[in-house]
């Protein structure tokens, strides 16, 4: 039996070489989404239905995490702030918390989750049971077809469902903060408001536009490439929602680095 | 006419083709066979372009499918029907979807009426009642989930078929079906047509030619008689295994041909 050797060249070069590999090949794929964005009577239909079925599915989710996070939020403001910082600053953390990070974050990471899946599962077993292959045989595209309309509908939804977050986030923020900092109504929309920009809000949204096209380009990647079989598919869900949970925390940098600073 | 001429395709260290030379003419039909695993179904996919060799050259109506452009690909692959060994069904639509969308000329695919009546049309080529097409592919059996596939090939009147294992993991009655459905389909619609099977009877009985595909190569191409009489080992061997059953075959059919009532 030949002995185990690591080789950490060998290893670093390997794994530099894959990494290229799937950025060429992410790369050509938004080429072809481009490409296929002209084949609107494809997408257009199967991008409202999934739409709907993506929005409303994961609302109730999204929205009680959103919930549990303004109020947690809001009782660690009230265990941290003390009487000589004015109370409504505390309603600037939780508001300004929860449409810069919170919203957009967990309910991405959320998403990443449950759509990032879902994406990739369909993909791989479509894939390993050559029902892409029967597509494109056809002469159809399979991009126009299958990835358009589920990148279209999660980088459409996640915005929407980041607004209601926020919203939601806010609200349960303020109900907790009444009874941990004994805050009154005026208090904390005075301190809202004190610390919010208009520029706050756009940002939540950028956020989680980008965050929307790194959850379902990411999986439907992952899951188009799919190889051997079941196990095969079992590897690209759990590929597809690793990578793009890593990518939304990872954009969540580099977008705050480029556009707060 | 399809020709490949000296196609190689490697997968990482395995060279599945190498070298492969292979031509159907017009209007006959091909069995190419093979053991399982032995690259015939990868052989096929070149033929549409699902797959481009490493080298050599795919040539279909004397177009080279490694240089055509999108466009010119996507209309070859409407002209040729492809039967996958599985089904491959679109399993989220019915079978009425499935089979509506390998009509590929866009115009009669926006007609309602004409889906309805190609779609029909098919079902009853394939021997499947009409009432099919409301079924999803989870609710048919095996034998009836290929009917349905080679349905779907057949709905957009393709010059070629292109059959990948169509009779594999059926029972001996299911397979002698789909067999002649192949045979009926190829004197009804007058395709050209490639078999991949390894089920020697089954190409004996529907095939003009046969080819035998072994260690990356075509170690044999011809008639029945010509392929039966190969010298080559591989040929022989691939042969014995199925001798009692070729040799019924044809004792078979020359009993029929000397019969009055044929």
């Amino acid at each position: 039996m030949p002995a185990l050797t690591l080789d950490p060249r060998r290893y670093v070069g390997r794994l530099t070489l894959a990494s290229t590999s799937h950025v060429g090949r992410i790369s050509y794929l938004v080429v072809e989404m481009f490409r296929g964005l002209r084949e609107w009577k494809v997408w257009v239909p199967r991008a409202f239905e999934l739409t709907q079925s993506v929005g409303y599915g994961s609302l109730f989710i999204v929205l009680l995490t959103a919930a549990f996070a303004g109020a947690v939020t809001s009782l660690q403001a009230g265990y941290q702030f003390t009487a000589s910082i004015p109370v409504y600053f505390a309603a600037g953390v939780i508001v300004e918390s929860i449409i810069l990070e919170l919203g957009p974050v967990l309910t991405a990471l959320i998403l990443a989750g449950r759509i990032g899946a879902r994406y990739a599962a369909e993909l791989g077993t479509m894939r390993v049971t050559e029902q892409i292959d029967a597509l494109e045989s056809l002469g159809r595209s399979s991009v126009s077809h299958l990835i358009l309309p589920r990148v279209i509908a999660g980088t459409l939804v996640l915005p929407v469902l980041v607004v209601f977050a926020d919203i939601v986030g806010i609200a349960s923020g303020w109900l907790a903060a009444r009874s941990a900092l004994d805050i009154t109504y005026a208090d904390f929309v005075f301190g809202a408001r004190y610390f919010f920009r208009p520029w706050d809000a756009w940002y939540s949204l950028i956020k989680s536009f980008f965050f929307g096209l790194a959850i379902t380009v990411v999986p439907c990647y992952v899951g188009f490439t799919t190889q051997q079989g079941a196990e095969g598919v079992g590897r690209s869900t759990t590929a597809a929602v690793v990578s793009s949970s890593v990518l939304v925390l990872f954009l969540d940098v580099v977008l705050a680095k480029l556009l707060l600073e | 006419m399809i020709e490949l001429t000296g196609v190689c395709k490697r997968f990482g260290d395995q060279m599945v083709l190498d070298g492969v030379n292979f031509d159907v003419r017009k209007g006959e039909t091909v069995a190419l066979l093979g053991p399982s695993g032995v690259g015939k179904s990868v052989l096929l996919k070149h033929i549409n372009g699902l797959l481009q060799p490493d080298s050599g050259e795919v040539v279909v109506d004397g177009l080279k499918v490694r240089h055509i452009s999108r466009r010119e690909l996507s209309e070859l692959r409407s002209r040729i029907g492809y039967v996958f060994q599985n089904g491959a069904l679109f399993d989220s639509e019915t079978v009425y979807e499935n089979v509506k969308l390998g009509i590929t000329d866009d115009a009669c695919a926006s007609d309602d009426n004409y889906c309805r009546d190609r779609v029909k049309q098919c079902l009853e080529l394939v021997n499947l009642p009409v009432d099919t097409a409301s079924k999803y592919p989870s609710e048919l059996s095996g034998g009836m989930r290929k009917r349905v596939g080679i349905a779907r090939a057949i709905a957009g009147r393709p010059s070629y078929l292109l059959y990948d294992e169509p009779t594999s993991g059926l029972d001996p009655v299911n397979a002698d079906i789909i067999d002649a459905l192949v045979g009926k389909l190829q004197e009804e619609l007058g395709v050209t047509s490639i078999m991949v099977t390894h089920d020697v009877r089954g190409a004996f009985r529907v095939a003009d030619r046969l080819a035998l595909l072994h260690e990356g190569k075509i170690k044999a191409m011809g008639t029945q008689e010509e392929f039966m009489g190969s010298k080559d080992e591989a040929v022989k061997e691939f042969l014995e295994r199925d001798f009692d059953m070729t040799r019924s075959w044809f004792e078979f059919e020359a009993t029929r041909s000397a019969s009055p009532q044929h």
